[in-house]
């Protein structure tokens, strides 16, 4: 610690910490308290991460590196926190009907998924690769276990099952990734790593490259960036809707921190060398992401290539290595975890008891019985296309523009017509839901959807996503200041 | 007061949106009525309002864009809110508002389903369209330019025929790749345009002072000519209008013939053609002939149509060749027949639209073989139905003909061929449309369904709707200076932009004859032809 005040570096980590407190308080309710347990443990779990965001807010503009090193605060940071924080919130709204009816174990679910959430702190904060490895970890091994947490379905164990492994051998290409770079760098400290690189040594240096790729590849498994995204659409499919969509939102915005943080910033001496790897990957991702998305039947699937599709668009953005391109990519990340948990927050409202009545088929004339959430969703799917006046299509065209900008004009043209693919099956599920008619009597039973019971949260957080959506959409200047402000502390010269 | 003066057009273009949030939010959905009569009440009070532009708008000001209003949107990126109108774009408002409550009047019976969606869609719409009309800044035109897109897809797709589900899709995912493509060329100019002046801007004025070489220009006029040529449609871009149109309800073919079209020529005049004159120069054999093909190919189809709506579907795609024919050569008469041919293209195939949607929800067919002596049994709906039929035409004394003939003697001055060429489509539309108004409304009464018409004649409703169209088909027909004397200047800014400065002297020379002279002319070849 070598004479730093420890009050201080703690408060360099209070939001985690408050989280921390959180989940002990949760676990505490889960274990003692006889009746309402389960809304004792949602409330301090809302409660815990609506304090952990006023703490971030309260330390916009501090900035500071913190035990020896290992954590640094700074605006960058902090605008992550807000993600991953609004998204935990959001998905505790959107959960709670849902795990009623499931009958999942509320008190673990919120535990669970705020230890995920420090963890997912604790990556973009993270300023050397040990620690960016424990924030990685801290955050999967819970979303692990909550796919798994609908016992009675085999789907969500075979997810777990399945994301687990898969979770573990991208855990080992990153850790080794983290070896190679150590040997070579004869440090995991970002700080360190960017020095060597400005003076000159370790440029070309096989080894750090071949650690850098590693790197890269641990991280897009996380990210789902093709060829490492096998896993997405089988645990997207399995898993529970609610954690399904806490892992499109936060897990992605996470793991892009950590490819910013670490490739984009620190090694972008070494830009020459993984702009390439980028651009090829930022191709292939968005090919393979809207084409395979084509001819999904099941919207969980849909969504989940659709995620794997909205990752290249991000990388797009981030070839270039430009500051425009990295405000582009946290622009694009802040709008698309609105409107990916928008359309998952529908899909649970939609869903019948079991996870059920998730297949594009099943959204048959829908907007006649829900016409506010069928509303809702053609502001998503929109927005997912990239459509103006919506948000999704002011985070394209900052993205797109970074690469214009940066001279990367086929990358940019691979982009929109891939995005013109996609407006086609986003379509699909609007043309469901308002141009046919849902087939009468041939269902075994009727989908009692969560929507028929009238569901306060789910209908406040599809509501607020939606508007936010069309607010961003015409209105992004502010968005696009706090992003432009962000990059302020990010770039250590 | 003088708030709203000098925010006139944003008032009119804002207008249907602040009257799709009313109707959704305050009127109930079970209550059709109300939801009709608001709606219907928006869009006539938009008409209204885009009544002060025209009545104000003066033709001889010096600077042709006039009305101009900005606001700071993204400072920083150069994105502003930026409308402005001159004469092009005033007249092409005034046919928007002025087909925006003919379009709600002649649903009226015609959309049961959703009434509430379809209305909110319609205003919503009509703020896109009138928006992309007067947008200066390309950041603002793009929003408008594709947000127009959504409600006419959901027009299509929800209140559409049988196969509105492939139609709508079709169309969606056309106009959207062309879109795109643009996209990437307006953030082209962009970064250029910073690079060469040192501040960023999507300013249409400070665009156009943009210097590429002429190879970038080349592929950026494609990337936007092709976003333009899909929405015209241009040949071979028009196979999703024949789908959108026989699919789309009434209302929405009179708005995607009236007005969505002629967002693609209003983009080649505003957009490609000045932003990029060198290579509009380099392309101009490539869109001429792509034009004629467009007018002979889509009049030789029309001619073959057993579906009334296809037909005229199909004379769109003729129509809009000679749109683009005139904008190609870029001659003062031919710029201007084109412009007034947009307008006048919206009028009559709107009315046709209309009135194959009227005898549609008589008999429920389309097809011509099903009808036949309609005119006895409907002699009122035979009097309107043969008026539009000749403005289509082109007869001399309608519409139609004063703008075919501007286009024709504006090409023939450079290019006697294609004029030859051209001019055989006018012929060909007599058939085509001669034709088919003698199978559908002359001959004898032969089938019962269409006997049983007898006494089902226009309703007054449907007479209101009609009557509009048909005295502006006339108006212009007789005297179109009050069309043409509102362009004059802007037609010149837009040929001194393209590199036609040479033909601007000449046509300032010749402006009092074009205005007046070709009016006599107009009447001489008139006389000659009644003879």
């Amino acid at each position: 610690m070598g004479g730093e005040d420890i009050l201080v570096a703690l408060t360099a980590i209070s939001p985690q910490l408050i989280l921390v407190a959180a989940t002990v308080l949760c676990i505490a309710a889960d274990l003692f308290m006889r009746s309402g347990k389960d809304t004792a443990c949602w409330a301090v779990s809302v409660a815990g991460c609506a304090a952990a965001l006023w703490a971030s807010a309260s330390l916009w503009g501090r900035q500071q590196v913190a035990f020896s090193q290992l954590v640094r605060l700074d605006k960058f940071s902090l605008f992550f926190y807000g993600i991953f924080l609004v998204a935990g919130i959001m998905t505790l709204v959107l959960s709670m009907e849902f795990l009623r009816r499931e009958r999942m174990p509320v008190g673990e679910y919120c535990a669970i998924l705020l230890v995920s959430i420090s963890g997912m702190m604790f990556m973009a904060s993270a300023y050397n690769l040990l620690m960016v490895f424990l924030g990685l970890e801290l955050m999967s091994i819970p979303v692990y276990v909550m796919a798994a947490l609908m016992k009675r379905n085999p789907k969500s164990t075979e997810s777990a099952i399945k994301y687990l492994l898969l979770g573990a051998f991208a855990s080992a290409l990153l850790l080794y990734g983290i070896a190679l770079i150590y040997s070579s760098a004869r440090s995991t400290s970002l700080g360190v790593i960017l020095k060597h690189l400005e003076t000159g040594r370790l440029l070309g240096n096989p080894v750090l490259l071949a650690g850098m790729g590693l790197v890269i590849a641990g991280v897009g498994f996380k990210v789902s960036l093709v060829p490492f995204h096998m896993w997405t659409p089988d645990v997207y499919e399995g898993a529970p809707t609610p954690v399904t969509a806490f892992m499109s939102a936060g897990i992605k915005a996470a793991g892009f921190a950590v490819l910013i943080r670490v490739v984009v910033v620190a090694m972008h001496r070494l830009s020459i060398e993984w702009a390439p790897l980028l651009w090829v990957l930022a191709a292939l991702t968005m090919i393979v992401g809207n084409v395979v998305a084509l001819s999904q039947q099941n919207i969980k699937r849909m969504l989940a290539y659709s995620s794997i599709a909205h990752a290249g668009y991000v990388l797009v953005a981030l070839t270039p290595g430009t500051r425009l391109g990295i405000q582009a990519a946290l622009m694009y990340l802040f709008i698309y975890f609105i409107m990916n948990l928008g359309a998952f927050g529908v899909v649970i409202a939609l869903s019948g008891k079991g996870d059920t009545a998730v297949d594009i088929q099943d959204y048959r004339g829908r907007s006649a019985g829900h016409p506010l959430y069928a509303a809702a969703m053609a502001v998503f799917m929109f927005s997912l296309a990239g459509v103006p006046p919506t948000g999704g299509f002011v985070g394209k065209f900052y993205a797109f523009s970074a690469a214009v900008k940066a001279g990367y004009i086929w990358l940019a043209v691979i982009g929109v017509l891939m995005s013109a693919v996609s407006a086609f099956f986003y379509l699909r599920v609007l043309v469901r839901m308002y141009m046919e008619e849902a087939e009468v009597g041939t269902a075994v039973e009727p989908i009692r959807p969560l929507a028929a019971t009238r569901p306060a949260g789910i209908g406040l957080c599809v509501a607020f996503a939606a508007l936010a959506l069309l607010f961003l959409g015409t209105m992004p200047s502010l968005l696009a200041r706090v992003a432009e402000e962000t990059l302020a502390g990010l770039w250590p010269f | 007061m003088e708030f709203l003066g000098n925010h006139i057009v944003s008032a009119t273009v804002f207008l249907p949106l602040v009257g799709a949030v009313i109707v959704l939010v305050f009127v109930g959905r079970r209550s059709e009525a109300a939801i009709r009569w608001a709606t219907l009440l928006f869009m006539a009070a938009t008409f209204l309002l885009s009544l002060v532009p025209f009545l104000r708008y003066d033709p001889q000001a010096a600077e042709a864009m006039q009305f101009i209003e900005r606001a700071s949107w993204l400072p920083e990126y150069g994105i502003e809110y930026k409308v402005g109108m001159d004469g092009m774009s005033l007249l092409l408002f005034m046919l928007t508002t002025f087909l925006g409550p003919i379009g709600i009047a002649c649903s009226w019976r015609s959309i049961e389903t959703k009434v509430k969606e379809f209305h909110i869609a319609m205003l919503l719409l009509q703020t896109a369209m009138l928006g992309a009309f007067v947008a200066l800044n390309l950041f603002l035109f793009y929003i408008f330019w594709e947000a127009m897109l959504i409600p006419m897809y959901l027009i299509i797709g929800i209140w559409g025929g049988p196969r509105r589900i492939y139609a709508a899709v079709k169309f969606f995912l056309y106009t959207l790749v062309g879109s795109l493509l643009m996209l990437l060329a307006i953030l082209y100019l962009y970064f250029e345009h910073h690079r060469q002046f040192g501040f960023y801007s999507f300013d249409l004025f400070d665009l156009y002072r943009v210097h590429v070489g002429l190879g970038v220009e080349k592929l950026l006029f494609l990337a936007f000519g092709l976003s333009f040529a899909i929405k015209v449609p241009m040949f071979p871009f028009h196979t999703w209008l024949p789908d959108a149109h026989v699919e789309a309800p009434t209302a929405g073919s009179v708005i995607l013939a009236g007005v969505l079209l002629k967002m693609g020529t209003y983009g080649f005049l505003r957009f490609s053609m000045p932003l990029f004159p060198a290579a509009n120069e380099v392309f101009f054999p490539l869109i001429a002939v792509l034009a004629l093909i467009g007018i002979i190919y889509g009049a030789l189809v029309s001619m073959v149509q057993p579906d009334l709506k296809k037909l005229v579907a199909f004379s769109s795609v003729s129509h809009l060749g000679f749109v683009m024919l005139g904008l190609a050569v870029g001659s003062m008469q031919g710029v201007e027949g084109s412009v007034l041919q947009m307008i006048n293209h919206g009028l009559s195939t709107g009315a046709l639209f209309l009135i194959v949607g009227m005898i549609y929800e008589r008999r429920h067919t389309r097809m011509i073989a099903d009808f036949g002596g309609i005119a006895r049994v409907m002699p009122v709906f035979a009097a309107f139905f043969m008026i539009v039929t000749l403005s289509s035409i082109g007869l001399p004394g309608l519409n139609g003909f004063v703008g075919e003939f501007l286009i024709l003697a504006g090409t023939f001055k450079a290019h006697p061929v294609m004029a030859a060429f051209a001019a055989s489509g006018v012929i060909f539309a007599a058939v085509y449309m001669l034709w088919m108004f003698k199978r559908v409304m002359f001959g004898p009464v032969d089938k019962p369904a269409n006997r049983a018409l007898e006494g089902n004649d226009l309703t007054a409703r449907e007479v209101a709707i009609l009557v509009p169209i048909v005295v502006l088909i006339v108006w212009i027909g007789v005297y179109p200076q009050t069309f043409l004397r509102k362009m004059d200047r802007s037609v010149e800014a837009f040929m001194a932009r393209t590199g036609h400065a040479g033909a601007v002297v000449a046509a300032q020379a010749d402006a009092g004859l074009l205005s007046e002279g070709s009016q006599q002319g107009i009447e001489k070849l008139g006389r000659v032809e009644r003879r």
